[in-house]
């Protein structure tokens, strides 16, 4: 499946590319900015289709390969590849960063606005694709620095401190995980005759490194992941950075950032550490659960809609983690499927509520009420996005919580019972918000207030459609998913000696 | 090269790359000969040093011929031409020494009865020192008209200190250090003072120049120690005395090596001997910090690299845990009082305290093995050069930023500057980012380099400090991401738009920035410098890991 086109490295660095020729046009040409910017966005996108037009289905192997030699005093390479699990976040990068770049209203420099999504795509694919664990780490890296200066630039009240608490948090945990990648690169080196490498596929063959450092390794990428997740205990960045972010930020931040740390821990815990990660995956398993709960009780009880949907996204994420660590097919398939469910779903949340925003300058539910009389598009459209953050059948939502609920009953019943309730949690929290925002009868401000236009309509129109075609007809995703998901666990068997029990077998305890 | 070579002595076998007989210094010069034993002085070895002290009197001479209309711009031409003449013929010297490919070349060698080094390393630390001195001079070169302060001194003293530092890079002797060393701050001391209309100046001066004292002082203790223990202050010398003997007690001898390090670590603002650089920095004219904080550190380093690693290996095991404990420490102290700093200027001073830290994590990581130091030494090399780059273009921008009687360095001076200058703002953010480690700048090659080297050694202990180095990476963010934040915001109080989506970066112009040419081409130069290196690293680091020690 090898093209002499090096596909990949041109999705990567198409956005930068256009990035760098929007820095050059002058401000005041601003429709010409806008392009540019926008047209490299789209023209991303289509490759990204392309590519998975391109990509043969029923294969685990890595596609598209490129591979080059970057920095041979450390042995870097630019190695990048696709499988089933990196193909669709990088096709919900390539659709939700034109959407972000067109819908939400910018105030302010939309130009430099418009230059940071750009970069931001570029560290977003960059991650997705890597197959060499630096490479990897820059990008990861990367991401933070646009996310950055799209809060602190364009943000709300708060973005100060927001920015720059996300920027730690991330940092320093990321920071960990780049002492445990050197210590592996080089305990690998040790142990396969000295040749150092951070290419992935290298590092998990040949002979493993030690037990105890690799669990200790492991936790450092956990550690790192876990924050970008966000986990449990260190979920707290993410509320105040979801909430002073503007609206296109949001949507990237929920919708792609944070599943660089659930890909993070599929692609480099579970296939780099087997062992490590079948040892300790009920620590993150018991987070996750937390998470799911924790995450919905505190989201019912927010006055603040953006800060709901954050929420949210903790529990929702706290699932997807669920779905990974149970370890089956089942789980993997509906966590990695789940990861680009909440995508679509979330990303559309933050472009409704914004749009919410845009018209009424608040997002206090108690302020808002009766939008469904004066906006009865913009309630449909939230109607269906909730019923797919939900869960509910005949929307992408469901599969996706189904596939990891199966997975996770397989292996830790009583995970999925717990989990079984958040979904509860989700259907009680959304629906009481709508209930508050959107029924009753208008009163104040909320009278005059315009539904939304056909801008605003066709910005959300790809995101509705492919909610639904994945609620209908999932199967396209899950037949490119499933072989790249059963090559990870085949992995873990050989390592580990660990066997899934199927379905039928499980024996009841 | 067909003079003989006195090269350093050494217990081991020489390297291979080293050429003709090998004469041992020590059994030779020990000799009673009545009559005074001249040494061969290799010139073209000593060029650079004599290019760059040449030079300063050279100017000295020049500027007090010429016509006053000739001399706008002469003296830092002067100076750059010296600089780059200097980096030329090390280059030069670089192809002889290590070799320019696969070319044959004789290796490393000794000059001067063995006081001097001549390898990769001491080439090293000249160019990098060169880089230092042309940048510091073409940032001055509109900095002292617009203080009035123009005059040949300030660059006169510039070469000096530099030539100094060039001394101290490549000295095999202790005593050359020392010598190296005094060449080396000296100047400084007066650079510091330069600013004559400023009171904070003239204190700086003088606090460098007492606790730069002390640090001399402390520094030529450790060398009577060292030599009472060993009996010759030649770096070859006392390393062979101590592969050869067994010393009753090492108690002289270590009390000598921490005063050397005390001595050097002063220089190099290593925490808990960085007392004077907050002050310092931020007094001295910023120019003048610029040029200071990167050849200082350079010289400064490079002594204590070379003396550790040439003379020392044999107590690597008394001097690493120390070494262990200064790098922790003054990358966390460096990094967390960075933090509630108000004054661009004295963050900086911090940061380069916090990088200090991080270059000590070569030289703690540095094992010698035979007659080869490696792993660290190349990684503090590449930290040094990188550093050096950095840190002039950012005191470039403080220049500029700093505006007329070099006063506007307060964090909130530089609110919006993204609006008023973008271009420079960009320049500034990317020079700051580097500094903090984030990837795609040779700040993040330098940290992964330096900080990969720590964890190679496999020990518990470097493990540790690993985390310990990214965690102080990770706090620094937060002080380099604070200046990088008021660059854009507005300029007055941040006013949220009426809608409350503030407008970040609001224009609300007042005075324009004006930026010379000159220092245009020096913040130009550091981050290409910077930003290239950054992304394609292999020849920077090929660069560094050929810089090894003579043993």
């Amino acid at each position: 499946m090898t093209t002499s086109f090096p596909l990949l490295t041109v999705i990567t660095l198409l956005p930068l590319g256009a990035a760098i020729v929007t820095a050059l046009i002058p401000k005041r040409r601003l429709e010409l900015v806008k392009l540019v910017a926008v047209g490299g966005a789209v023209a991303t996108a289509a490759l990204c289709a392309y590519l998975a037009y391109d990509f043969a289905t029923g294969t685990a192997a890595f596609q598209f390969q490129t591979n080059h030699l970057w920095i041979s005093s450390f042995g870097i390479s630019w190695h990048l590849g696709v499988d089933g699990i990196s193909l669709f976040l990088v096709l919900l990068c390539g659709l939700l960063f034109p959407l972000s770049m067109v819908g939400p209203t910018i105030h302010g420099d939309q130009k430099s606005y418009l230059i940071w999504m750009l970069v931001l795509e570029t560290g977003c694919i960059g991650s997705f694709l890597s197959l060499d664990l630096f490479l990897f780490f820059l990008f990861f890296e990367l991401t933070l620095v646009p996310m950055y200066f799209i809060i602190a630039g364009w943000g709300y009240e708060n973005r100060a401190y927001a920015s720059t608490k996300f920027f730690l948090f991330t940092f320093a945990a990321s920071a960990v995980m780049l002492v445990g990648m050197i210590a592996l690169v080089l305990l690998h080196a040790d142990a396969n005759g000295g040749k150092v490498t951070f290419d992935l596929l290298a590092l998990t063959s040949g002979n493993p490194i030690g037990y105890t450092a690799s669990v200790l390794i492991f936790l450092s990428f956990a550690l790192a992941f876990g924050v970008k997740v966000p986990l449990f205990p260190v979920h707290t960045w993410l509320p105040d950075a979801h909430t002073e972010a503007p609206t296109g930020g949001s949507v990237i931040l929920a919708g792609v950032l944070l599943k660089l740390g659930t890909y993070g821990l599929v692609r480099f815990g579970i296939f780099l550490f087997p062992q490590a990660a079948k040892d300790w995956a009920p620590l993150l398993l018991v987070l996750a659960v937390i998470g799911m709960t924790y995450g919905a009780l505190v989201a019912t009880m927010q006055r603040d809609l953006k800060r709901l949907v954050a929420y949210s996204s903790v529990a929702h994420l706290g699932f997807i983690v669920l779905g990974l660590f149970a370890l089956t097919s089942q789980g993997l398939s509906g966590g990695v499927l789940q990861m680009v469910n909440h995508g679509l779903s979330t990303g559309a949340l933050f472009l409704l509520v914004g749009m919410i925003y845009e018209r009424r300058h608040t997002r206090q539910i108690s302020e808002l009420n009766g939008l469904q009389r004066v906006a009865p598009w913009l309630a449909g459209i939230f109607t269906v996005v909730m019923m797919s953050s939900i869960g509910v059948p005949g929307l992408n939502g469901f599969v996706g919580e189904f596939l990891v609920l199966v997975g996770t009953f397989i292996t830790h019943r009583w995970y999925a019972v717990v989990g079984a309730t958040g979904v509860i949690l989700a259907a009680l929290y959304l629906l009481w918000a709508y209930q508050r925002v959107f029924h009753g009868e208008p009163t104040g401000d909320n009278v005059t207030m315009p539904d939304i236009g056909w801008r605003d309509r066709w910005v959300l129109v790809p995101l509705l459609a492919a909610i639904v075609f994945l609620g209908v007809y999932p199967k396209p995703v899950l037949d490119r998913v499933q072989p790249s998901v059963n090559a990870v666990l085949a992995h873990v068997h050989d390592v580990t000696g660990y066997h899934q029990p199927a379905v039928a077998t499980a024996p009841p305890k | 090269m067909s003079a003989v070579l006195l090269a350093a002595a050494t217990s081991n076998p020489p390297p291979p790359a080293s050429p003709g007989p090998l004469q041992n210094p020590s059994a030779g010069s020990t000799g009673q000969l009545p009559t005074l034993h001249l040494p061969h002085v290799e010139y073209h070895f000593l060029l650079p040093f004599l290019i760059l002290a040449g030079g300063a009197l050279g100017l000295l001479l020049v500027s007090s011929l010429v016509r006053p209309t000739w001399r706008r711009g002469l003296y830092a031409t002067w100076t750059a031409t010296a600089g780059v003449a200097a980096a030329v013929w090390t280059w030069h010297l670089w192809g002889q020494v290590v070799g320019h490919g696969e070319v044959p070349h004789p290796g490393p060698v000794s000059a001067v009865a063995g006081a001097l080094a001549v390898d990769g390393f001491s080439l090293f630390i000249t160019i990098t020192v060169c880089a230092g001195l042309v940048l510091g001079a073409v940032l001055a070169e509109s900095y002292l008209p617009r203080e009035d302060l123009d005059g040949p001194e300030y660059y006169v003293l510039a070469m000096l200190s530099a030539s100094g530092a060039v001394l101290m890079g490549s000295a095999n002797d202790l005593i050359i250090v020392f010598l190296g060393l005094e060449i080396l701050s000296l100047p400084l001391y007066v650079l510091a003072a330069f600013h004559r209309h400023r009171a904070r100046s003239g204190e700086a001066g003088m606090k460098y120049f007492v606790l730069g004292a002390f640090s001399s002082a402390f520094f030529l203790y450790g060398i009577a120690f060292v030599y009472g223990a060993t009996g010759t202050t030649s770096l070859a010398g006392i390393s062979t005395f101590l592969a050869n003997h067994v010393l009753p007690s090492n108690a002289v001898l270590l009390a000598g090596v921490a005063l050397l390090i005390v001595g050097l670590g002063f220089k190099v603002a290593a925490v808990p001997f960085q007392w004077w650089t907050p002050d310092v920095y931020q007094g001295a004219p910023t120019p003048a910090t610029g040029f200071m904080a990167a050849v200082a550190k350079t010289a400064g380093f490079a002594a204590l690299l070379r003396i550790m690693l040439s003379a020392f290996p044999s107590q690597a095991e008394n001097w690493r845990p120390i070494i262990w404990v200064l790098a922790a420490v003054t990358m966390v102290v460096g990094s967390v009082i960075a933090l509630v700093q108000n004054d661009v200027k004295r963050i900086l001073a911090y940061s380069s305290i916090a990088h200090a830290g991080y270059i000590l994590l070569g030289l703690e990581a540095a094992t010698v093995t035979g007659t080869i130091a490696h792993d660290g030494l190349a990684g503090s090399s590449f930290y040094l050069i990188a550093y050096t780059f950095m840190i002039v273009g950012t005191f470039a921008v403080a220049t500029v930023v700093g505006g007329d009687g070099d006063r506007r360095h307060r964090i909130e001076d530089y609110r919006g500057l993204g609006a008023r200058r973008p271009v420079l703002a960009l320049c500034f953010t990317v020079l700051l980012l580097s500094q903090a480690g984030i990837p795609f700048t040779t700040g993040f090659v330098a940290k992964f380099n330096e900080i990969s080297e720590v964890i190679g050694r496999e020990h518990a202990p470097d493990y540790v400090l690993g985390v310990i180095a990214m965690l102080a990476a990770a706090i620094g963010v937060a002080f380099y991401l604070r200046i990088v934040l008021a660059m854009y915001q507005s300029p007055v109080e941040d006013v949220p738009a009426p809608d409350g989506n503030g407008g970040g970066v609001a224009v609300l112009s007042r005075t324009r920035v004006g930026i010379p040419v000159s220092i245009a081409a020096v913040i130009g130069v550091s981050v290409a410098f910077t930003v290239a290196f950054g992304i394609y690293p292999d020849p920077l680091v090929h660069f560094a890991e050929r810089a090894t020690l003579l043993f």
